[in-house]
């Protein structure tokens, strides 16, 4: 019994320690100099666009990676026009971005597409920067994003197997009228958790985006690069300001999660 | 639906599922894919549907052939299984997706959904979920929604294999009596001989890919073309020296013939049981009786051969070690180029001498 009570006491500290006081310290941080501290903190114009990119990145980088998720989770499982082995490299594949450090996919994207590159040294001729630029940010946040949607997708779709959209096809229905009507809702809750996790990811991102990004300000830096900044600057209470307008969004996004898994529930 | 099937072939990697499949549907009947599971009767009837595209061989509806034409286009009905109902909607909402799909008017899906709802004994169901019904009436859903666009053939792959035994017997008098009042062209698959033999009109026997024979039930019973249609159906017990058999000395005429005798095919009793044909019958020793619920299955030996055979409850009670008369009134007799039915010799000269 005492044992038990140990080790519950035990859980309840490390939950404590590792996620309650962080977050309450933040908020402490914040607010150290009262709520002016704070808005100065974060109406700064470089904190201000700063989380406009983290914004922009975000959306893109979920809207990209949902669509194409979407597909590939498709192919991957329902195809049989790709050979089985093929589909068991693929599927393979498709976990490296959660084995490889981000920093090494940042790293990879500018030595594929940096100035010093002949792909990027004949964009950069075009007038487009990929690298040091927005898309090259985008480009690595898709890059360490890409499995989420996939893996909350394919088990849904293997688990439901194919007769029901093959039973829409006797009864006359393509395949576009056959995702709508049978597919979509039958993987609607996994797309909307892939979705949550992959716009959580792409807030919280650092490493993959300050490699590529350059973290120039007002111009590459994202929320979690300034806060990089302002801590190396030792301005901690903008710092704790930004921080904590991206976990706030966070919690958020984890309470509407765990709110569509009780939905998912439902059929 | 006048249905054809030439040459038909599919292998999946080196698996070969179908064979050289031939056979031909009249319009109107009810025809069983009868054979033991990964024989390949599935396969044939994903081909006919256009859920798999045959290596080779012609499917032709109605003299035209259509294995270029994707399923969609088919006009088939197909019930699935494991039913395959559309989780996510009701009852009536599953029935009125085919319509919905082919751009029917409203009024005229109601009016269909509502007919095939009283059709199939779903009435005050239409609102249900599937997880909310048991497993007939899931079955009739599915029944219901493969036929609401009015398809002019229906496919039923295994449609009876996940219901239970006793509401299986009366869902299958009540498909057979639908399908007689649509007069639809009908094709079901399933390994269940008992099943094939009261609900179809022919039985087409598929074994390894292979169409083993095709005929009524009646005929494929009489008169099995191979060793393996007549072994499946029905119970049976294979004598390799049926020669030895009183009446079947002829057996001997060519090398290497065995017999199939069926339980039906032999009748024991104690002497005074037989009265004519006792000169046939030759003696045996029953070794052992099992009670089979409406009749005794007897095991007897004659001459070290084992036969089966059954006895009815209102004879007197045999019992094992008891000495009994056997009549065995025909074998199936097959050796490796030939097979035929042979009658019991000394019975059938009997016959000829009364006449």
């Amino acid at each position: 019994m005492t044992i038990r009570r140990l080790w519950i006491g035990l859980t309840v500290l490390i939950f404590a320690v590792l996620l309650v006081v962080p977050l309450l310290r933040i908020v402490q941080g914040a607010f150290d100099e009262g709520w002016g501290g704070f808005s100065a903190g974060i109406s700064r114009p470089e904190a201000q666009h700063a989380l406009l990119m983290t914004g922009i990145i975000a959306v893109s980088v979920t809207a990209i990676n949902t669509i194409f998720g979407v597909m590939l989770s498709l192919y991957l499982v329902r195809a049989n026009w790709l050979g089985k082995r093929l589909k068991a490299v693929m599927n393979g594949i498709v976990d490296l971005p959660f084995a490889v450090s981000p920093v090494i996919g940042g790293l990879m994207i500018v030595l594929l597409l940096g100035p010093d590159s002949a792909v990027g040294a004949l964009l950069g001729r075009a007038g487009v920067d990929i690298v040091y630029a927005l898309p090259g940010m985008i480009l690595a946040t898709l890059f360490v994003t890409f499995p989420i949607v996939i893996r909350e997708v394919m088990p849904v779709l293997q688990e439901v197997g194919s007769q029901q959209e093959e039973a829409a096809h006797m009864m006359g229905a393509y395949a576009w009228t056959t995702f709508w009507r049978v597919t979509w809702p039958l993987i609607r809750w996994s797309v909307v958790y892939g979705v949550i996790l992959t716009v959580a990811r792409c807030l919280g991102e650092f490493g993959a985006v300050l490699v590529v990004s350059g973290n120039i300000i007002n111009k590459t830096q994202t929320a979690t690069t300034l806060v990089y900044q302002d801590v190396e600057n030792f301005d901690l209470t903008a710092a704790n300001a930004v921080a904590l307008v991206l976990a706030s969004a966070s919690v958020l996004l984890l309470l509407i999660m765990e709110w569509s898994k009780s939905r998912r529930e439902v059929h | 639906m006048h249905v054809e099937v030439r040459g038909l072939h599919k292998s999946f990697g080196s698996f070969q599922a179908v064979k050289d499949v031939n056979f031909s549907v009249e319009k109107g009947q009810l025809i069983g894919l009868l054979g033991p599971s990964g024989g390949g009767k599935t396969s044939i009837l994903r081909m006919l549907a256009g859920l798999e595209t045959p290596d080779s061989g012609d499917i032709v509806f109605h003299g035209q052939r259509v294995n270029e034409l994707p399923p969609q286009e088919r006009g088939i009905g197909f019930v699935f299984q494991n039913y395959a109902l559309f989780k996510h909607m009701t009852v009536s909402e599953n029935i009125a997706f085919g319509l919905e799909v082919k751009k029917w008017n409203k009024a005229k899906i109601k009016e269909r959904v509502a007919h095939l709802t009283e059709l199939t004994g779903l009435k005050g169901f239409e609102s249900r979920y599937p997880h909310q019904l048991s497993g007939g009436q899931r079955q009739r859903v599915a029944f219901a929604r493969a036929l609401a666009p009015e398809p002019q053939l229906l496919l039923l792959d295994e449609p009876f294999a996940a219901i239970d035994a006793k509401i299986r017997h009366e869902l299958r008098s009540w498909l057979r009596e639908m399908i007689d009042r649509l007069g639809i062209t009908s094709i079901f698959v399933t390994h269940d001989q008992d099943e094939a033999i009261e609900v179809a009109d022919e039985i087409m026997i598929i074994n390894k890919g292979n169409l083993e024979q095709k005929g009524s039930p009646w005929e494929i019973y009489k008169d099995p073309k191979t060793p393996f249609v007549a072994g499946f159906i029905g119970e049976s017990r294979i004598v390799d020296n049926v020669a030895s058999l009183r009446g079947f000395g002829d057996a001997a005429a060519s090398a290497g013939t065995r017999g199939l005798i069926r339980p039906e095919y032999i009748e024991i009793g104690r002497r005074e049981e037989f009265t004519q044909l006792l000169s046939a019958t030759e003696a045996g020793r029953v070794s052992h009786i099992h009670f089979r619920g409406s009749e005794w299955l007897v095991e007897v030996e004659v001459g070290g051969i084992k036969l089966v055979t059954y006895r009815s409850l209102e004879k007197e009670v045999l019992h094992p070690g008891d000495e009994v008369q056997v009549l065995v009134h025909r074998a199936y007799l097959f050796n490796d180029s030939d097979s035929w039915v042979m009658e019991n010799k000394l019975k059938a000269d009997q016959n000829f001498v009364y006449i």
